[in-house]
């Protein structure tokens, strides 16, 4: 391994002036469960790590049901967990966050060092897409707000440019009846990376159930996370009966862009799409029906 | 001190906590990574990008020029070797292969062999040094497949190898064609009510050791060299590593460490000679290991293998005849375990008409190295799916199939004399016992699955000295590196023997200095043939004993009856007292001197090890995934010496073949770079996804054994990846041929099921 420069800045100015100064050699490391495997196979090697975890505001979670959620790039995924508001408004994404490897690398590995590592096959993307999270960016330009779809660009790319670094997350507060759910198929029962991930969110006017809105967002089935829009768009204003599980489970699978590799074949995933996009839209209609927030 | 046990065993057969448990779980056990002395460096290792090129040059220079780099070694320094086979532990060598194996000479063979090592002051410099070396490679199209290597007009990997079957003198990749026969299978074959054939295809697999490979080399002015390493064998290291360097093999001295598995993939030597050779160009410690990659890329694996298997039965289930062929990936360099896929295949019936055909086939991947009961996993996940197949035709449980067909004493080997008392069908009945067997499995998309497995066993040679302590202790010198609990038998053989209490006795592992030539851990030899010797050794401490009792009562020394750790006078009476061990041992000065007791052991004839196992799964039929409910494993171990360590070697193997049967594989591009280079992507089983495996130890002794010993090690890896398949079936109708039967082959396998039956609704319809 080359050798490399360390600094923990406490501030977020003193982290973007950092970050900015030494531009593309440099790269923030939160909780560096997927840095420093690339760092030690040399897959990266920046010259520079800025290391965000003792910057405050990057490591806090606040929740109101007036101003939704605000998830520091830097909280690691087990306080997720532990966090009680999380586990209620939000169980899908804190699933998915649960899921990553074990519970020491949940103690290291972030939500945002999640998707700022570019993973096509990151599990709580899909889950963030599926809540139409935002992403706060701070730069030497200043700031700017993008959403979580669309902030992949490529395996291993993303919208972030030089100097640039992910502060937060944002996601609005769950309607009344609304709720989540993240799935993900794995070949073993854990410590294991997605083949497919399907996250969902759901808002429904319970009267009738009929489906407000809702989003479904895929993983490690394109070369970026996907969210699937005609699929999601077919089910607002619908009853959510089988019949229309079943056409969006359908557009879910027709969204998928798949490819052959060690994990598995095209053909495979486009199937298990289609399986975990029908699991999924169950279970979040299910918290979705029993909920009654605000 | 352990009560009276049955059987007439004192200490045999009772579960001691292990003498290195202590070191073990406070984390003080010396492992090879553990190693450090002063002045050490540290040594990486270049490898190649790309699966089969010449390699046209090697520039060194701008890698030497870098601060703290102090050596750079390639295939230029070390001596070329002849065309020639030596025997090594389990498996004979070709001394070429072994050479070009440590660094490529000329070609590289596979993604990962290794071209160049380093030496640097830190592992950091030594990787970044890696880098800076510049090797032309000119790229030649991979073989990566039997199919492929075998084809007319193929891609030559190694031009010495020739095909002279036939009359002819030709450029081959086939290494070897074996073949075996008994009977007419012809004629065989139409004595068959029901003849099933089939075709399997096995993924090359890695032992999956958890502690990486690892050398520190140390070489001195004097012209001598110790090497201190994990390893199955230290007389192998030491004399292989002699060879590669091409010095005398006396001038060698190997330190086992504690090793954190093996599998039969710490048998052969990688960094050994490398460190050793490092350290003569720079006087320097060297110190080298592998990461989790390089152990993928370039060591272990087993083979990937091709196999067709046709069986004939008669009605009432008599297996009449079979035929079988298999090809198996030897690697880069010829070996695979292909002979004993051949000769175990069949091994567990007695068929009248067999025809076996086998070929060792050379393709661009690592050079295989052995894996628990080498080779047999591939044959049985083909033979003993047929069997299957042919016991549902025949409407017989199929248990009561390989009960009908079963071998048993004898009944005449495909190879060999007919087979001593052995416990086969004792473990049929072990299972078919079992609370497991005997439970009811519903629920939809679950199914049972049996299987048995063989395996040979080995014997080999191994040296034991005990030595007797003035204060009444024991200590078990022994040379067998100790993988599965096997220091712990050695003592407690010796406590049996000598009749004192099993914390009386310490067993050693010693360097090669300082006991007798062993051979390797492998070949499930280690309790049953240095075993032996400890037994022997003992042995000769009672006699010794006995010696010197009688001198003190002026008898003869078979006047002397020696029985549970006391002396005493065959014939009671007089004034003698009887002495136990505690009492004579600090009299040994007054009585002749010290007692060192020693044995050694050349075990030709062996008892062969058979298990039976039986495996529930569920599937779920969306996603192909399979759970599995509950496993079980009946195993003949002849005697158990530690029954907890017996049952971990029952459990081990069968974790492992259950993890061959589900998801492990090795996984090429295209280009043969290997993609799963790490344990994320080559998926072994955590304990999640694995049971806790019921055991049933089947005692059977192995005729000619002083205690009965039968190798445990290994045959429990056989039959699982057999059964699972058999599960499978039973659980959603599908036969499947291909391992890993990963979720998505058995997906695809299932959907392919649907719909050929809704095409078949369809047309009822």
């Amino acid at each position: 391994m080359h050798a490399i420069n360390y600094e923990a800045p406490k501030s977020l100015d003193e982290a973007v002036k950092l970050l900015a100064a030494h531009g593309e050699k440099a790269r923030p490391l939160s909780g560096g469960t997927d840095l420093l495997i690339q760092l030690r196979a040399g897959t990266r090697r920046p010259e520079f790590v800025v290391d965000i975890k003792e910057i405050p505001e990057l490591a806090r979670i606040s929740f109101s049901l007036q101003h939704g959620l605000k998830l520091g790039a830097a909280v690691p995924c087990i306080a997720i967990h532990e966090n009680g508001d999380m586990r209620k408004y939000y169980p899908g994404l804190t699933e998915a966050a649960h899921l990553i490897g074990s519970l020491q690398i949940q103690s290291r590995a972030t939500v945002g060092g999640n998707l700022c590592n570019g993973s096509p096959a990151a599990d709580t993307t899909p889950a963030l897409v599926a809540l139409g999270a935002q992403a706060r960016l701070a730069g030497p330009k200043g700031e700017r707000i993008v959403p979580v779809d669309g902030f992949c660009l490529a395996p291993g790319r993303t919208v972030l440019q030089p100097g640039e670094l992910l502060v937060e997350l944002q996601i609005p507060a769950p309607e009344r009846h609304a709720s989540d759910a993240y799935l993900r198929f794995i070949p073993r029962n854990e410590m294991d990376i997605a083949v497919v991930g399907v996250g969902a969110a759901l808002s429904l006017d319970v009267s009738d159930d009929r489906v407000v809105e809702a989003r479904i967002g895929l993983g490690a089935v394109g070369p970026t996370p996907i969210f699937a829009a005609e699929a999601s768009k077919s089910l607002i204003g619908k009853t959510l009966d089988a019949a229309a599980i079943e056409r969006a489970a359908k557009l879910a699978v027709a969204a998928a862009t798949p490819i052959d590799d060690m994990r598995g074949t095209a053909e495979f995933r486009r199937h298990v799409v289609g399986v975990l996009t029908r699991r999924t839209l169950a279970i979040a209609a299910e918290r979705a029906r029993a909920a009654n927030q605000r | 001190m352990a009560a009276s046990s049955t059987n007439g065993f004192r200490v045999i057969g009772t579960r001691p906590i292990r003498h290195d448990g202590v070191d073990k779980v406070t984390g003080r056990a010396k492992y090879g990574a553990d190693y450090a002395f002063p002045g050490m460096l540290h040594g990486k290792v270049l490898r190649s990008p790309h699966p089969h090129a010449r390699i046209k040059s090697i520039k060194v220079d701008k890698a030497l020029a870098l601060p703290g780099v102090k050596a750079i070694v390639t295939a230029a320094d070390l001596p070329e070797l002849p065309d020639k086979m030596e025997a090594a532990g389990e498996q004979a060598v070709n001394l070429n292969h072994l050479s070009m194996n440590i660094l490529a000479r000329g070609k590289a063979l596979y993604d990962g062999h290794p071209i160049a090592a380093v030496a640097a002051t830190s592992p950091h410099i030594a990787d970044e040094a890696l880098r800076l070396i510049e090797v032309e490679y000119e790229v030649l199209p991979p073989v990566m497949t039997v199919e492929d290597a075998m084809k007319p007009g193929a891609t030559i990997l190694l031009p010495s190898l020739r095909n002279k079957e036939d009359g002819a003198d030709k450029e081959t990749n086939v290494a070897a064609h074996i073949q075996f026969k008994r009977g007419d299978v012809a004629e065989g074959f139409k004595q068959a009510d029901y003849v099933i054939e089939r075709e399997f295809k096995t993924a090359m697999v890695h032992q999956g050791y958890i502690e990486p490979h690892n050398a520190v080399g140390i070489y001195n002015a004097d012209g001598h060299a110790t090497i201190y390493c994990s390893t199955q064998g230290s007389f192998v290291v030491r004399g292989l590593s002699a060879v590669v360097l091409g010095i005398s093999e006396g001038k060698i001295k190997v330190v086992p460490a504690e090793i954190g598995g093996g599998f039969g993939g710490k048998i052969p030597i990688y960094l050994e000679p490398l460190s050793v050779l490092l350290s003569m160009k720079t006087g320097h410690p060297v110190k080298m290991t592998m990461t989790r990659a390089e152990v993928l890329r370039a060591t272990g694996p087993t083979s990937g293998s091709t196999i067709r298997c046709k069986m004939g039965a008669t009605k009432d289930g008599k297996i009449v005849a079979a035929q079988c062929w298999l090809a198996y990936e030897a690697g880069a360099f010829p070996g695979s375990p292909v002979g004993s896929g051949a000769m175990t295949i069949l091994a567990p019936y007695n068929i009248p008409n067999v025809l076996v055909d086998a070929y060792d086939v050379v393709v661009n991947r690592p050079k295989t190295a052995a894996y628990r009961a080498p080779g047999a996993s591939n044959a049985a996940m083909a033979s003993e799916t047929v069997v299957d197949e042919l016991a549902e035709k025949c409407g017989i449980d199929p248990l009561d199939m390989r009960l009908l067909n079963g071998v048993e004493e004898g009944t005449p080997q495909i190879v060999g004399p007919p087979f001593k008392r052995i416990g086969f069908k004792e473990t049929l009945e072990a299972i078919k016992n079992s609370p497991h067997y005997q439970s009811r499995l519903t629920g939809a998309n679950r199914g049972r699955g049996v299987a048995s497995g063989f395996w040979f066993n080995v014997g080999l040679q191994s040296s034991a000295m005990v030595n007797l302590h003035t204060d009444g202790t024991v200590s078990v010198v022994i040379g067998s590196v100790d993988i599965g609990g096997t220091r712990a038998a050695q003592a407690m053989i010796a406590a049996e023997v000598l009749g004192v209490d099993i914390n009386d006795v310490r067993p050693t592992i010693a360097d090669t200095d300082s006991i007798g030539h062993t051979d390797v851990t492998a070949g499930s030899r280690t309790c049953f043939a240095t075993g032996w010797a400890v037994y022997e050794a003992a042995q000769d401490c009672v006699r010794q004993l006995k010696e010197r009792a009688a001198r003190q009562w002026e008898k003869k020394p078979d006047e002397i009856v020696f029985e549970n750790g006391t002396l005493s006078p065959a014939q009671p009476g007089g004034d003698i007292k009887p002495m136990s061990i505690k009492q004579i041992a600090p009299r040994l000065a007054r009585t002749g001197g010290p007692i060192v007791g020693r044995a050694t052991v050349n075990a030709r004839s062996v008892g062969p090890a058979f298990a039976s196992v039986c495996v529930d799964v569920e599937v779920d039929p969306d996603t192909g995934k399979t759970q599995i409910l509950r496993a079980t494993i009946a195993q003949d171990a002849g005697k158990a010496i530690h029954p907890s360590y017996v049952e971990g070697q029952m459990q081990g193997g069968m974790a492992q073949g259950l993890g061959w049967g589900l998801n492990e594989e090795y996984f090429y591009d295209d280009r043969g770079i290997l993609r799963n280079t790490g344990l994320l992507d080559y998926r072994m089983p955590t304990c999640l996804d694995l049971p806790e495996i019921e055991t049933a130890i089947v005692e059977v002794p192995t005729p000619g054994h002083p205690l009965g010993i039968r190798g445990v090690g290994e045959v429990s890896i056989v039959a699982p990846p057999a059964a699972l398949a058999n599960a499978i079936y039973h659980a959603v109708g599908v036969r499947m041929t291909e391992l890993p039967m990963s979720p998505p082959r058995l997906l695809k396998a299932i959907l392919k099921k649907r719909a050929a039956g809704e095409a078949q609704a369809a047309a009822a319809d």
